[in-house]
This record gives structure tokens, C-alpha cells and sequence, in this order.
């Protein structure tokens, strides 16, 4: 019965497709509306043929976990994460030189396009990848559970990638709604929005039918980063569609209102996304790696709901001086720099699951990764309440620096951790022994580091350097430079961010080169992870 | 602590931990955004704003498919540099009618709040061009090929239907003559200009026998016939930050 509606609706969607691709108003438009009739005609197919195939009795498989999508999951983390990678380092070099937004793009290659298709790989694609897999590994091992849902874990996986290909060519196309991390336009949004409600119930499904009497600490962050970015998405992405057969849409809000929204929903992409949901890989992949419990079971509680709690309000500091009202700004400054606090809280108690076994710092490539990501977690946490100052803001506000920070805690902090895990995962789901090499994890780690290193000490000079220029006056009151004067002077500290680029992704192919050879490689198996009592 | 011993409960109930989640992420958000909907000085009406015009309109409309708002900020803060550089700091009416804002949030190249009517058009169409040859430390992608694509502003009313939906104050005789609008802005010598200008120009006190002040643009950058994107974008950014009349604005001493 199930398959027969399955087939209905795709039939449904097929036809809708392609009456929509035929009266599309926009290249985007008509381009998604033929990859989604493929996909859809695709899944209809594979669906007819295998109707009514025994599946075996059901619940044959609940002994153990449901790991295919995981491998997948995976796969997709690393592949997403060099493009995202090499997307950066391109555009970097366009700003250092200018010749590389080639005419012949037609707009397609210009900087205004890549960098959303920059940020949404990274953030979206590779940290979403990363956060699927990742937490669908964890709440698995945590509860002793198989994954709710049967094949609902698949239907995430690969409604989440298609939601990023729909982006992707979108902003390349020029479909956008010009929201910063929040540009896909609005059927796209819809269809995250189904994909996220579906990614809700198979993790909070699985910690339902736990064997576990209590739901461990990374779930809490995990389901906090689930359920706050379905508000987000859904809230920072009220619109009126112009048309149903094309891609714009008209926001609901507008001006000061929909400025607030838009850094409510921005700061907290950070603040959930790449922090709650991170943190709740780092809470499993530490301990285990180190082969410690956790430092403080009471630090986890505070930690937990400070967090949370206090995130939320750090959006406007993306504000200050602007027509936002003071009352606004301030709150966000004041409880920006209180999440100082609970940041440390959570850094110290990733950091400190360490003591007893300080020397694997030394010895294992995997946790110096984990420790090198925590300090990064450290710096930008405490960079970030610093300009949210209103007065250090007043200078670093709408300069390069703002670009370092972010870029300290996303290659340092993101990419490290997910790196660490990625190391930890494969052999243990690909069935082998150890890692390939070892030696690479070490290249990998000292390249990606050098690379952050250059990238955020050339990013504070530029940006200190253009926000103290922009606002030089001689003795008569006359500005000294020209803006174009700042823009000269930045060249030579961009070729030197680009080059952390490169290192950055140098790094980041040997680990898939090393991850690969592991999986893939001439190694002995070995025996399964046990199955799931 | 006892109230820690407590979180026992919250720890082992899925349901509960999930609602005091979203409980304790919802507060924030609703003390900072519910009021700005209400108070004086977020909702306040200056005198010049206007909706903008179709073919203003449409030139937005690639100022955010380009994704200039990316580079370029348009709001400009009240520091003493700004307002050399820049000029008056930028209201909060002034993107009243901007759905979405774009206030921006980088300045790989300068605010653009107030660039209308700073450079001649052909500037902008040289520059849009090739930025290098205006600005040689430019480091702007190139714009060329706005010129080639014709734009016949097919679907600019239900753009302007929908934000009308979301509460842009167009009335039923813009909608309907919308396409006529789009194409008058660009020929001043056109009959239908005089029209258009009527219905977009702002007459705050239309008892006091002056003439309105006229902020519509009317211009054709590129100079061939027919809207292309590049008309429009220009006619766009020339009037960015020209409606309001700041030699008789009054700041409001509340603010």
C-alpha cells in the first residue's frame, strides 16, 4: 500500500515538474524544476521495480546499527569539504587579483556569486554533512539503539544533498534572496524545511527507544542544534513568493526588523549550527578518543543551558551603529560577552577530559587535532565577545577582520574536529584495523594549522590596518585616504591569506587521499563494531 | 547541588528536554525582534520615502542576483569618517521598503547607502564595465554583459503584487500601468513620463501651492534604446539615499 502512494506522488511531482520547468521564468527556476523531475522520475522507477520485493519480516535488522548512510554520510563530508575548500582559496585569490572574475563567466564566476556557493559549502555542505553523519553515528552508540525509522535516515541523507545542489546551482545561476547563509530562495527553503522535520524525528526517535535510562550529554546539544535551527530557518525565511513558477520571493519583514531577523538568524547559524552541534561531536569523539570520561558531568549542565540560553541574544552585535536602536545593540553586546563564559566552560571540559593522558597529545596525531580545535574554539570565542564591544566593533565592524574571526573558528575550530572525527570514523566503518598512515594525519595536521595561522594573522592586519585608515583625519578635519586607497594597501596581505587557503586544502586532500587508502586500501579487516544490545 | 540532582529528570525524558530547549532558545529572539515592530523610532515616517519605481524596482532586483550587497554595505553609521566619506548616517526609514534590507555586513568596496547622484551615468556604465579603467586599485568583478541582456519588464507587476502583499504602500493605478512605468523611466520625452512621475513623486503637504520634490530619475545610462539590465541597475543605484531631503530633515532628539 505504502509503495502505491510512493508512486503517486511521484508521479504527481514528475508531472508538476515538468509543467513548471516548461513555464519557468528564470534559468534557476527551470533548471531545478529538471533536476527535480529527474530525481523524481528516477526514484519512481527504481520504486515500480522493486514493488512488492520481500524486505524480510520487520524489525530483522533492529540487532544492529544502521551504519550504510553513516559511510555515505561520510563520503560526502570529505568530498563537500574540499570543494567548499577550493571554492575559498579561488575566491580568495579573485580579491587579491581582480582578473580572475573572467568575462566570459557571464556573471557566473564572479566573486557576488561564489561567495554564498563559498559559505553554504563549508557551513551547509560540509559542516551539515558532517553534523548528519556524525550525530547519526553518536545517538546510535549512546542509546544502544538502531536509527528510528527504517529508510527515513536515507531519505535525510539524500533530501539534505539535493537541498545543497538545489543551492548551489542557484546562487550560480543567480537565485538568491540576498540573506546572508540564508540565500536559497523559497521552494528550496520548503524542501529543507521537510528534509529538517524528517532529520528531528529520526534522532529524537532513536533516543526514544534507548536502551540507555539516560540521553547522554551530546544528544542534548545535538537535539538543541536540531530543533533551534528549524526556528531559525523557518522564522528568518517568511516570504511571499512571486510567482510558482518562478524562483524570487519578497520578504515578509523589511528594513530594521528584517535586519534584526536576518543577524538573530545569522548569529545563531553560528551559535547552533557550527557551535551546539559541534559541541555535541566533540562530547562523544574526546572521550572516546582519549579513552577518558568526560571532565565534569555538573560543568556539562551548566554549560548546556548557559549556552543555549545566552546565544540567542548575541545577534545584534552584528548591529551596532546602525539604525538598529541602542537599547537592542546593547543587550547584544552585554550578553555577547557573557557567552564568553559557557564557551570556556565547554572548551575547559573538552580540554580537561584529557588529564591523565596529557601525553597522547604526543603521541596521537587524532587528539592533537581535537586539542588544536578546542583552542581554536577558545581564541574565537573569546575574539568574538571582544568585538562585539560596541567601541572595538566601531573599528572592526564591515572590515577583514570580522572575515579572520569567523575564519579562526570555522577552519579552526569546525574543520579540526570534523577532521578528527572523519579520522576516527572510517576504519571503525569501513571495518579495519587503523588508519592508513598516521604520518599523513601529521602532514595534514601541521598544513591545516600553518594555513589558519596565515589566514587570521593576515586577516587582523588587514582588517585593523583598513579600519584605522578609513578613519584617518589630518589637523584640518580632512579624511587622509581614499577608499581606494585602503583597497591598494590590502594586496599583499591577501596573497598571504590565499596561501593559507592553499596549505588549509593542501591538508585537507591528503586526509582524503589518507581516509581513501583506509577504507579503500590493501589492509586486513577487521571484525564488525558489535551489535547493538 | 540539589537543583542539578534535578536535571535527572530533563536527562532521562526526550519530550521534556526538547521542549525546555526550545523553551530556553525562544526568549531571546522574541525580547529583541516583537518590539521592533512597535516602537516610535523603528516604524517612523519620513517625509520623501517612496516605493520605488518599476524600473528602479527591477534594477534591485539585479543589485541582489549579482550579489553586490556581498562587497557593498548601505548603512552608513554615525561616526564623524562616515559622514565625511559617506554622508548623513543612514535612518531606519530610509529601507523601510527594502524587503530584504541591504544594510550589507562588508566593505570589500564602499557604502553605497547615499552613491546616488555622486557620479555621472557614464561613469557608473564605464565602471560597471571595467572597473580597473575608472579606479585602477579596484578589485570589482566586471559587469559587461548587463549591457546585452534586455530586460521588457514582463513580470515586474506581480513582483510589485507581491510587495504590495508584505505591505509596500502600491496603489491599484501603479500596478496597472506598471509596464508602461517601467518604460517611460528611461525616455523623459515619452507621453507616459509625466504620468509615472505623478504617481511616485511625494507630496507631503499638497495644499501649499509648491511643486513636489520630484526624486524619480529619469535616464537611460546606456544610451541605446530599449531597458537592459544595466539601465536598470544604474537607475537603481542613482537614487539610493536621494529621498530624503536632508537640508530639512530634523533628527528626532529621542533617538
Amino acid at each position: 500500500m505504502w509503495d502505491w502512494i510512493k508512486i503517486a506522488v511521484l508521479g504527481v511531482i514528475v508531472l508538476f515538474a515538468a509543467v513548471a520547468a516548461n513555464w519557468a521564468r528564470d534559468l534557476a527556476y527551470q533548471v531545478h524544476m529538471l533536476i527535480i523531475m529527474a530525481v523524481a522520475a528516477g526514484l519512481f522507477i527504481w520504486t515500480v521495480r522493486n514493488i512488492d520485493e520481500p524486505t524480510g519480516p520487520p524489525g530483522h535488522d533492529e540487532g544492529e546499527y544502521m551504519d550504510g548512510v553513516i559511510r555515505y554520510g561520510v563520503i560526502a563530508t570529505a568530498f563537500w569539504g574540499v570543494v567548499g575548500f577550493l571554492l575559498g582559496t579561488f575566491i580568495a585569490f579573485q580579491l587579491a587579483f581582480p582578473q580572475l572574475n573572467m568575462e566570459w563567466t557571464q556573471g557566473m564566476g564572479n566573486f557576488g556569486r561564489l561567495r554564498p556557493l563559498h559559505t553554504s559549502a563549508v557551513i551547509f555542505a560540509f559542516g551539515g554533512n558532517a553534523l548528519i553523519a556524525t550525530s547519526f553515528y553518536i545517538v546510535q552508540r549512546t542509546s544502544a539503539a538502531r536509527l528510528w525509522g527504517g529508510n527515513l535516515g536515507w531519505f535525510v541523507f539524500w533530501g539534505y544533498n539535493l537541498f545543497i545542489v538545489l543551492a548551489a546551482t542557484g546562487y550560480l545561476l543567480g537565485s538568491t534572496q540576498s540573506k546572508e547563509y540564508a540565500e536559497p530562495e523559497w521552494y528550496v527553503d520548503l524542501w529543507l524545511t521537510v528534509v529538517w522535520v524528517a532529520y528531528l524525528l529520526v534522532f529524537l526517535g532513536t533516543i526514544m527507544k534507548r536502551k540507555e535510562p539516560h540521553i547522554y550529554v551530546a544528544n542534548w546539544f545535538l537535539l538543541a542544534f536540531i530543533v533551534t535551527v528549524a526556528m531559525l530557518h523557518i522564522v528568518n525565511n517568511l516570504v511571499v513568493p512571486v510567482s510558482i513558477f518562478g524562483s524570487r520571493s519578497v520578504q515578509v519583514f523589511s528594513g530594521v526588523q528584517d535586519a534584526m531577523t536576518q543577524w538573530w538568524y545569522g548569529h545563531n547559524a553560528v551559535g547552533f549550527f557550527l557551535t551546539a552541534g559541534f559541541l555535541g561531536m566533540m562530547y562523544y569523539f574526546v572521550p572516546k578518543q582519549a579513552g577518558m570520561p568526560i571532565y565534569s558531568y555538573k560543568l556539562s549542565i551548566i554549560h548546556f543551558w548557559s549556552l543555549i540560553f545566552l546565544y540567542i541574544w548575541a545577534g545584534p552585535h552584528h548591529l551596532h551603529y546602525t539604525a538598529l536602536p541602542d537599547w537592542a545593540s546593547t543587550l547584544g553586546m552585554v550578553f555577547s560577552v557573557i557567552l564568553w563564559m559557557p564557551s570556556w566552560g565547554g572548551m575547559i571540559n573538552g580540554l580537561m577530559t584529557l588529564s591523565g593522558a596529557w601525553d597522547k597529545i604526543r603521541t596521537d596525531p587524532i587528539i592533537r587535532m581535537m586539542v588544536i580545535s578546542l583552542g581554536f574554539y577558545g581564541m574565537s570565542t573569546f575574539e568574538g565577545p571582544m568585538m562585539s564591544i560596541r567601541a572595538v566593533n566601531s573599528l572592526s565592524h564591515y572590515t577583514d577582520w570580522t572575515i579572520g574571526h569567523v575564519h579562526s573558528g570555522a577552519l579552526g575550530w569546525n574543520g579540526m574536529i570534523t577532521f578528527a572525527a572523519l579520522y576516527f570514523l572510517v576504519p571503525r566503518l569501513w571495518g579495519r584495523e587503523r588508519l592508513y598512515s598516521l604520518t599523513l594525519v601529521n602532514w595534514h595536521f601541521w598544513l591545516a594549522t600553518i594555513g589558519i595561522v596565515l589566514y587570521a594573522a593576515s586577516m587582523w592586519v588587514t582588517g585593523i590596518m583598513e579600519g584605522l585608515m578609513w578613519r584617518e583625519v589630518d589637523a584640518q578635519g580632512f579624511l587622509v585616504n581614499s577608499f581606494a586607497d585602503t583597497v591598494a594597501a590590502k594586496f599583499p596581505m591577501y596573497v598571504v591569506r590565499a596561501l593559507g587557503g592553499v596549505l588549509y586544502l593542501s591538508g585537507a586532500l591528503i586526509m582524503v587521499y589518507n581516509l581513501w587508502m583506509t577504507a579503500y586500501g590493501r589492509q586486513a579487516p577487521r571484525a564488525m563494531a558489535v551489535a547493538a544490545e | 547541588m540539589a537543583l542539578l540532582e534535578r536535571h535527572k529528570i530533563l536527562e532521562t525524558n526526550a519530550t521534556l528536554l526538547l521542549v525546555a530547549s526550545l523553551l530556553v532558545v525562544s526568549v531571546g529572539g522574541i525580547v529583541q525582534i516583537v518590539p521592533l515592530f512597535y516602537i516610535e523610532n523603528t516604524i517612523e515616517d519620513v517625509e520623501g520615502m517612496r516605493p520605488y519605481t518599476p524600473l528602479e524596482l527591477a534594477g534591485r532586483e539585479i543589485y541582489i542576483r549579482e550579489g553586490c550587497y556581498v562587497c557593498h554595505s548601505q548603512m552608513i553609521r554615525p561616526m564623524r569618517d562616515e559622514f565625511e566619506r559617506y554622508g548623513h548616517y543612514s535612518l531606519a526609514a530610509e529601507s523601510m521598503y527594502d524587503h530584504p534590507f541591504q544594510w550589507g555586513s562588508k566593505r570589500t568596496g564602499p557604502d553605497l547607502a547615499r552613491v546616488g547622484g555622486r557620479y555621472s551615468d557614464d561613469w557608473h556604465v564605464q565602471h560597471l564595465i571595467e572597473p580597473q579603467s575608472v579606479v585602477p586599485e579596484s578589485i570589482m568583478p566586471p559587469y559587461g554583459f548587463l549591457l546585452d541582456r534586455q530586460l521588457d519588464g514582463a513580470h515586474i507587476a506581480d513582483l510589485m503584487s507581491a510587495h504590495r502583499t508584505v505591505g509596500v504602500p502600491y496603489s491599484d493605478e501603479m500596478i496597472a500601468s506598471v509596464r508602461a512605468d517601467f518604460l517611460a523611466q528611461i525616455d523623459p520625452a515619452s507621453e507616459g513620463y509625466d504620468a509615472m512621475v505623478a504617481r511616485y513623486v511625494v507630496d507631503p503637504d499638497p495644499e501649499d501651492g509648491t511643486d513636489p520634490r520630484n526624486t524619480v530619475v529619469a535616464s537611460n545610462p546606456d544610451g541605446q534604446p530599449g531597458v537592459s539590465e544595466m539601465d536598470a541597475l544604474i537607475v537603481y543605484l542613482q537614487m539610493l539615499g536621494t529621498l530624503v531631503d536632508f537640508s530639512t530633515y530634523t533628527p528626532d532628539p529621542n533617538r
